[in-house]
């Protein structure tokens, strides 16, 4: 279990002190594959690398099964680190050396003999798909097979913990795909707990069973990944769960505005809108719509304007929260503050 | 100076004589002068080039600030003097290691004094060539700083370090031919005394040549060698 306990750090630039994370409290449970999501900025490779200490902390601590790596000597560190080990987008591995040697690193730099570590080697390249290819140069490798060698890597040494940074973002959808279901694999058969930190929502939504939302340093949002998706609250979650959605929202500022989500097959046999339109009188207009699946349930968005004053509003909403599997929210003016209908 | 009764029949008869009695010891001086104080440069000037990438603020074994300053201030004097004065100003060093100052064994002292500093430079910027990524990617699997060193900056950076050190090997040669001048053997000795001060140019060009043939002998077999190092290019 990893816990972050009112973590901050504040990076000091030529334009003054930076906060890249502002009191972060997480608790990551053994055998999770927790989703960290937040836009480029938020802080998220910031708050990955406070998580082993390749960035100390300005303040808070995390705690791995109640050990304060904080308080730790770089000497206990680096033991820890056998512990918690990395992936990353840009795959990092040594391009001089062969993918045997590049796997056997970790091991080499613990003090392993060379035919006990190749040997292991072998048995975790064999494990990610890539046992011919001991031998070979990263540079002969493609992107997915790369991520398999680091990933094969980050195995060496028994980790309890596995850290992706954006381990899938410099990848294909369909390559994407089989590293995702590798690295759930690994979770499964080895127990190893995972901590994905991503901008792409489609990432969360395939592998993760919780997910924190990020925005400037802070979590905005934190839960099971079905339930934020369903009913997201914060606008930055909104934003990432349903990307089209804010593009549309941010043409037009001015109007009031309805965000209704709902079950997608339910939705399918109900013309609400009409229904709206005859039984209210009101004519909504459609500024975006969209479905996510998550999980096996299917989730509708949509957004909509709502012509007339207030009254007209008031009346479009009670309607719609009358409607069962549907959750409403208002917004008057995109820049005012929101509130929960 | 007459160049054209340089080149006489009897005069290129001549500077064939002494290019088959001379040349052979000479090309041997200038060869093995010329690799020792490369080795030896290489010895003094890679640790140092490591120390000047992994001590400065930020690096991966910090060191005391004042050090690395006094480590930089000493490397930047010693490149910033010119060859020459260099030599006389070492006589000194080179009476203490050798026991005296003239020679062509003698000329090896000077040379590594100037060549040094600029090795540790040339490593400076093949280490710091290597892709940072990789070294917080070690940093991350708990390696120490000497182990990022060994392990990870020196063979990443090997393509890189076998062209500056063909570029350190070319530049010492050019320095061989200048401590000629003052007592070294080697080819530059018969370019300038034989050739130059007795007016045999043909010998001063055949030396010439004779240098620059040597040169472009060891930068394609470097520049090779790198290229056959290199594993980022796929084959």
């Amino acid at each position: 279990m990893i816990e972050l306990k009112n973590l901050t750090k504040t990076f000091t630039t030529a334009d003054g002190p930076v906060d890249a994370l502002k009191h972060v409290n997480l608790t990551i449970n053994g055998g999770d594959i927790y989703g960290i999501i937040g836009m480029s900025g938020a802080g998220k490779s910031t708050l990955v690398r406070c998580i082993n200490m390749l960035e100390r902390p300005t303040e808070g601590s995390v705690l791995l099964d109640g050990r304060n790596l904080g308080a730790m000597n770089e000497k206990q560190l680096r033991e820890v680190r056998h512990r918690i080990t990395m992936i990353f987008q840009g795959f990092n591995l040594l391009m001089q050396r062969t993918c045997l040697k590049n796997v056997t690193l970790p091991l080499r730099i613990s003090g392993m003999k060379k035919a006990e570590a190749e040997k292991r080697g072998m048995e975790l390249l064999n494990m990610v798909g890539l046992p011919d290819k001991a031998n070979a140069y990263p540079a002969q490798l493609s992107g997915g097979q790369q991520q398999r060698v680091a990933i094969a890597r980050a195995l060496a040494t028994d980790p309890q913990v596995l850290l992706c940074d954006e381990a899938t973002s410099a990848l294909d959808p369909k390559t994407t795909h089989a590293i995702l279901e590798l690295i759930r694999d690994i979770n499964r058969k080895l127990g190893i707990t995972v901590i994905v930190i991503t901008h792409q929502m489609s990432v969360v939504q395939e592998i993760c069973n919780r997910v924190a939302i990020l925005e400037h340093g802070e979590v905005v949002e934190e839960g099971e990944v079905s339930e934020v998706f369903s009913n997201p609250r914060a606008d930055a979650t909104r934003n990432l769960v349903y990307p089209e959605m804010a593009d549309s929202a941010i043409s037009d500022k001015h109007g009031q505005r309805v965000r209704i989500i709902f079950n997608g097959a339910i939705a399918a046999k109900d013309p609400l809108l009409a229904r709206m339109a005859i039984k209210c009188g009101i004519a909504a207009s459609i500024i975006g719509a969209s479905t996510r699946s998550v999980g096996d349930k299917a989730y509708g968005y949509m957004l909509l304007e709502i012509p007339g004053g207030p009254n007209e509003l008031a009346t479009a909403v009670n309607f719609l929260r009358e409607t069962p599997n549907v959750s409403v929210q208002v917004e008057v003016d995109y820049a005012a503050k929101e509130v929960d209908a | 100076m007459n160049f054209a009764n340089a080149f006489t029949p009897a005069k290129l008869q001549e500077a064939w004589e002494i290019f088959c009695n001379d040349f052979p010891l000479a090309l041997w001086e200038t060869l093995y002068v010329t690799i020792l104080a490369t080795l030896f440069a290489i010895v003094i000037g890679l640790p140092l080039g490591m120390i000047l990438v992994a001590g400065e603020e930020g690096g991966i074994l910090p060191m005391p600030k004042w050090l690395m300053k006094c480590l930089n201030v000493v490397i930047n004097l010693l490149r910033s003097i010119p060859f020459l004065i260099l030599i006389v100003m070492v006589i000194p060093l080179t009476r203490m290691i050798i026991g005296t100052s003239v020679g062509t064994v003698a000329s090896i002292v000077p040379l590594v004094v100037a060549a040094f500093p600029f090795v540790a430079r040339l490593v400076e910027s093949s280490l710091r060539e290597v892709n940072p990524n990789i070294i917080e990617t070690a940093q991350s699997m708990g390696a120490t700083p000497v182990q990022i060193l060994l392990h990870v900056m020196l063979p990443e950076a090997v393509p890189s370090l076998i062209n500056n050190f063909t570029l350190a090997i070319t530049t010492i040669m050019g320095y061989t031919a200048m401590s000629g001048a003052i007592g070294g053997g080697g080819l530059g000795k018969i370019a300038i005394m034989i050739g130059y001060n007795r007016y045999r140019y043909a010998v001063l060009y055949l030396a010439v040549i004779v240098l620059v043939i040597l040169v472009q002998m060891f930068q394609s077999l470097g520049t090779r060698l790198a290229t056959k190092c290199d594993k980022r290019l796929k084959k």
